[in-house]
């Protein structure tokens, strides 16, 4: 018998589990459509790589993963792809997202797959990349990529395995019907995983003591294997990862930390069994035990769905009445979310469809004032203070908040359940979460703009620091001409041309245009225009001139030069013109 | 020397004194080369404070020329973008009473922007470009503009500029991936006080 040590806090609310075991997983009719979403896991959304039309069989991949931190996604059933778009899903927000919608041809044929049975001698790098070609992320409730989550790395070695078969959330009996069902072959999962995680030492199945039937399904097969089965009071949350690992090693996860970081890994049953059929039988995830329960459905038992089955089709096959309760809820009363409409799809995470009636389950109470009573921070399994991160969400403190550890909250709702003013604290540190993590992204955000504009104004000034630069080149130049006598013209200019690009660049061009030109035609035609032009310009400059004198204006100077000037060109013009002629 | 010293206790009390003001003298005159703060330290807290939108809208070139601004005594309610949050945040820095934000400087607006080019109307003048303050916009002279919504910070700077009015602020739309829970309703001062609600809603509605 293992040592176990116990959690603080924790509530003991009524476990209504009865209900759904009484008869063994069963199976429903496939659905007409099935609704894949992309994203059913932490990390990226996978990107779809069929198209609308196409005709797909049971297991194809459907999606690929997009980066490593993501998985595939298979059509659950053979059929067609009807439509790509966004629909709902099950996402507390009610917003739709992108999804794959597969019309069922009813034949449900499997496409080609192999397993493998020696796994023993196969790498495990090999053994990895089947759990992740099937598209496992852990179906516990989080939807880990398994794969990422297998593969911790040489600097991490894996000392202990824990596998949580603790469902400890009341209604939900997914993984335990599983396990009275399929324990051989979740025992060959865990064998399979201990190869990839290069046998540890200690593999021990946590379960509660509410589940002998469970237990005593699992006994014969674990025996002589050096699997433990680990048994111990039931209390909720004990199947919060932190918790369990407490509970079987009485050793804390530092906040922050993940169990692979003190060498552990803890994988959920029912990932086990998905990562069996993955390895021994090659294939992918496409189903999974989800349990309808509450006293509004008929029928209370779990099935064994189809991964895109639409929640109503569930309900439709369990004698739902929906005048006896008015919402459906994913997940359990206590972590679970009332669903925006019962048309979503179960997804790989889905373990439990609860129907409660109103008497059930009655709506939330009106919050009312805290009271101080200090319940919560007994109830609370991570020791945190409840209260005061209430207070502190409320005035939206985010420093104080942290300096409580608000993240360390499992959002198990135990606060809430134990809370005399009905007060709904977990929402209060999901939204404060969400308003720490948002100012948290945008101040990364705030300092790479603060990079970019300081960039920005270095170049800025570079350049006019470089403009006048130029300008101050040429001033001087300008000057140094100046001060030079026109006798020296020639000889400056002879010097200064290697360095004047400029004033090469303009000779080429104006050789080039001499070029162009080379008809005489032509170039009498322009010295034509430009006489004329020249005259025009001669007249209104001495027109101005005259002017000018009578007005006696100072310009008096320059007028005269510019007519100076303007004959001079014309002149100029006119000798061109004759000796083009000539 | 031990002699004249200790027949002259008012001396060597002096010498003690002076030797010890040399001593921590050079002490603190090496601390203040050696553990030099280059620039004003109050300036970056307030600088990190600030959104960095750039946007102007205080009437200072960019974030940081007000942060220096406030370092002298500015007002510190004249930041739109950054809002209440911000105005509280440098107020509990620098400890002084928050105060509301200045209307005459904007209002905060709740949904983030971001520019967007109508990119057919676009005639390639590069006059947003010569004023997005994060270099932001893509294109050359006379060709096709276009904004780089990631680095966009919504300032809006490049609106007025355009000759043909192309660019719009358009709101950043929320995705799941940034949805957010929002804090539960206030109930109200007696919270099982349904009559109350219902009274109260009919009214509520005509008011909006």
């Amino acid at each position: 018998m293992n040592k176990t040590w116990v959690t603080p806090g924790g509530v003991h609310p009524p476990e209504n589990k009865h209900q759904s075991v009484t008869q063994g997983i069963g199976q429903l009719p496939i659905p007409e459509k099935l609704v894949i979403p992309l994203s059913q896991h932490i990390g990226a959304a996978a990107i779809p790589c069929v198209e609308v039309g196409q005709a797909v069989l049971k297991g194809q991949v459907i999606a690929k993963p997009a980066g490593v931190v993501s998985i595939p996604m298979h059509a659950p059933t053979s059929g067609t792809i009807s439509a790509i778009e966004h629909r709902p899903i099950a996402h507390s927000s009610g917003m739709l997202a992108p999804c794959i919608e597969i019309t069922s041809d009813a034949a449900d044929t499997w496409i080609d797959h192999e397993g493998i049975s020696d796994y023993e001698h196969i790498s495990p790098a090999k053994l990895l990349e089947m759990v992740a070609n099937a598209g496992i992320s852990g179906m516990g409730g989080a939807g880990f990529p398994s794969a990422v989550k297998l593969n911790p790395g040489r600097q991490r070695p894996i000392d202990t395995l824990i596998i949580n078969a603790t469902e400890c959330e009341p209604y939900i009996t997914a993984d335990d019907s599983a396990i009275r069902e399929r324990a051989a072959e979740i025992v060959e999962g865990i064998k399979i995983l201990s190869a990839i995680l290069d046998h540890p030492h200690n593999i021990m199945i946590g379960i509660e003591d509410n589940k002998p039937e469970a237990i005593e399904a699992l006994a014969p097969h674990v025996e002589g294997t050096g699997i433990s089965v680990v048994v111990f009071p039931t209390k909720y949350p004990s199947g919060g990862e932190k918790q369990l690992i407490y509970i079987l090693t009485g050793k804390e996860l530092p906040s922050g930390k993940l169990p692979a970081d003190i060498g552990m890994v803890c994988i959920n049953i029912g990932t086990t069994y998905a990562i069996k059929r993955a390895i021994i039988d090659g294939e992918p995830l496409v189903s999974r035990v989800t349990t309808v329960t509450g006293d509004a459905v008929g029928i209370q038992r779990n099935y064994d769905t189809l991964i895109g089955t639409p929640v109503s089709h569930l309900l439709a096959h369990s004698e739902y009445d929906e005048q006896a309760g008015g919402r459906v809820v994913m997940g359990g009363p206590m972590m679970g979310f009332t669903l925006p409409s019962a048309e979503v799809p179960i997804v790989k995470t889905t373990n439990c469809i609860l129907a409660p009636s109103y008497a059930e389950i009655p709506d939330d109470e009106p919050a009312q004032p805290c009271i101080r009573c200090g319940m919560c921070a007994e109830a609370c399994p991570a020791s945190l203070l409840p209260q005061q991160l209430f207070w502190y969400a409320q005035a939206e403190d985010h420093e104080r908040l942290e300096a409580h550890n608000l993240f360390d909250c499992i959002e198990c709702g135990a606060c809430s359940y134990v809370c005399p003013s009905n007060i709904p604290l977990v929402q209060y540190y999901r939204a404060a979460k969400g308003e720490i993590r948002h100012a948290r992204e945008e101040k990364v955000k705030a300092d790479h703009a603060r990079e970019r504009f300081e960039f920005h104004k270095q170049r800025i000034e570079q350049a006019e620091r470089e403009k006048e630069e130029k300008r101050a080149a040429r001033r001087e130049a300008a000057l140094k001409a100046k001060a030079n006598p026109p006798a020296a013209k020639s000889e400056t200019k002879s010097e200064a041309k290697p360095s004047s690009s400029a004033a090469d660049i303009i000779a080429a061009a104006q050789a080039r245009a001499a070029a162009k030109q080379a008809s005489p035609e032509d170039q009498q035609a322009k010295l034509e225009r430009t006489i004329a032009a020249a005259e025009q310009r001669l007249k209104v400059a001495e027109e101005k001139l005259a002017e000018a004198i009578e007005s006696n204006s100072d310009k008096q100077a320059v007028l005269s030069a510019a007519v100076e000037n303007t004959r001079q060109k014309l002149e100029q013009s006119k000798t061109k013109l004759a000796e083009l002629q000539a | 020397m031990i002699e004249l010293i200790s027949q002259n206790p008012i001396l060597a009390a002096l010498a003690a004194l002076v030797g010890l003001a040399i001593v921590f003298g050079a002490l603190l005159g090496f601390a203040a080369e050696k553990f030099k703060v280059e620039g004003d330290p109050i300036v970056e807290q307030i600088d990190e404070l600030l959104p960095q939108t750039q946007c102007g809208q205080c009437g200072f070139p960019g974030c940081r020329p007000y942060a220096e601004s406030i370092a002298n005594g500015d007002e510190i309610n004249k930041c739109p973008p950054g809002g209440q949050s911000t105005i509280n945040a440098i107020a509990s820095l620098l400890d002084i009473p928050a105060p509301e934000l200045d209307a005459e400087h904007g209002e905060e607006s709740e949904v983030k922007t971001v520019a967007y080019i109508r990119e057919d109307e676009c005639i390639g003048c590069t006059k947003c470009i010569q004023a997005c303050p994060v270099d932001a916009i893509m294109g050359a002279a006379k060709f096709m503009h276009t904004v780089i919504a990631d680095e966009c910070t919504g300032c809006d700077l490049c609106v007025e500029p355009c000759p043909v009015d192309c660019i719009d602020m358009l709101p950043v739309e929320e995705t799941i991936a940034d949805w957010r829970w929002s804090i539960p309703a206030k109930p109200g001062l007696i919270a099982t006080d349904k009559r109350g609600e219902l009274a109260n809603q009919p009214a509520k509605e005509d008011a909006a």
